[in-house]
């Protein structure tokens, strides 16, 4: 991963955080909300995962643990939010 | 040494931080130790995450009143300063990987700002929250507020000092291309502290 690379995800992350934000502050609620904002959360991590951490490439366990811990937590909590819609 | 032995010390692949990092690339980067210790990590605030999820099914009200009164702009600005320490941190990585190692102090020292940031921001927000009369016991909202986002302050801190210790043996010339395995072990446990955030921020400031 070179420096070019890392400053362009740096901005992903930053606009990515920009937009949930927004959503907070424009008062948007409710399941599409809910989905868009633990979508935004889910790549965000995904580009930390893979390419901040260097996890990409280097087969499956590893990847797949810390992967998997985030898309577990995020279903769980999307599966709560949509129970208590 | 006799000239065998000697010849296998010679062996680039058999020199510490080279064997981990290159000869084992099915590795996470730096020290394994690290890595099990950022699973169990995870596992906690996991638990913890969809322990706040679970409760606030059993009391939604309460817990979007709650979440109006807390400000997303520090926490919002506290996730850019987490994002931009990490970013700050990879590239020490890639700096070193280049032997730029002055360069990969100086990010290092900027991840150890972030993270200084990210505290200031904190402390005020916390502060706030105390001078209003609110604590553990004022509801179930805030009980987990504060402790879950305290939890991860003593987590900020942590990595601050990892990373401290780092930039220091850094400054004194201790890590280069061929050898920055401790270096990307505290990386490793900065991107963790950074990762939880990313899912703490939406989840207690954002979704309702």
């Amino acid at each position: 991963m070179n420096a070019r690379q890392l400053d362009l995800i740096f901005a992903a992350l930053v606009i990515g955080t920009g937009i949930t934000w927004w959503l907070g502050e424009t008062g948007h609620a409710g399941p599409a909300a809910v989905v868009a904002i633990l979508a935004i959360a889910a790549v965000k991590g995904m580009l930390i995962i893979r390419d901040f951490m260097a996890l990409r490439g280097i087969g499956f366990f590893w990847p797949a643990m810390v992967m998997g811990w985030l898309l577990l937590v995020q279903g769980i909590i999307l599966a709560t939010y949509w129970k208590g819609h | 040494m006799n000239p065998g032995q000697l010849a296998l010390a010679e062996t680039p692949a058999l020199r510490p931080g080279f064997a981990i990092g290159a000869a084992h690339s099915r590795q996470p980067p730096g020290d394994l130790a690290i890595w099990v210790f950022i699973l169990a990590e995870l596992l906690a605030f996991g638990v913890f995450f969809i322990s706040y999820a679970v409760t606030r099914l059993h009391n939604v009200a309460l817990f979007d009143a709650m979440q109006l009164t807390l400000d997303r702009n520090a926490g919002a600005l506290n996730t850019v300063l987490l994002i931009a320490g990490s970013w700050c941190v990879a590239r020490a990585v890639a700096a070193i990987k280049a032997d730029r190692r002055a360069a990969a102090a100086d990010f290092l020292l900027g991840a150890i700002a972030c993270g200084g940031g990210f505290l200031v921001v904190k402390l005020f927000e916390y502060s706030a929250k105390f001078e209003a009369g609110i604590n553990l016991a004022t509801n179930t909202f805030y009980m987990f507020y504060l402790s879950l986002t305290f939890f991860h302050f003593m987590h900020v801190i942590l990595g601050m000092v990892i990373l401290l210790a780092v930039w220091l043996k850094a400054r004194h010339g201790a890590y280069s291309a061929a050898e920055h395995h401790g270096m990307e072990t505290g990386a490793s446990y900065w991107h963790m502290v950074d990762l939880v955030w990313l899912v703490l921020f939406p989840l207690v400031y954002v979704m309702r």
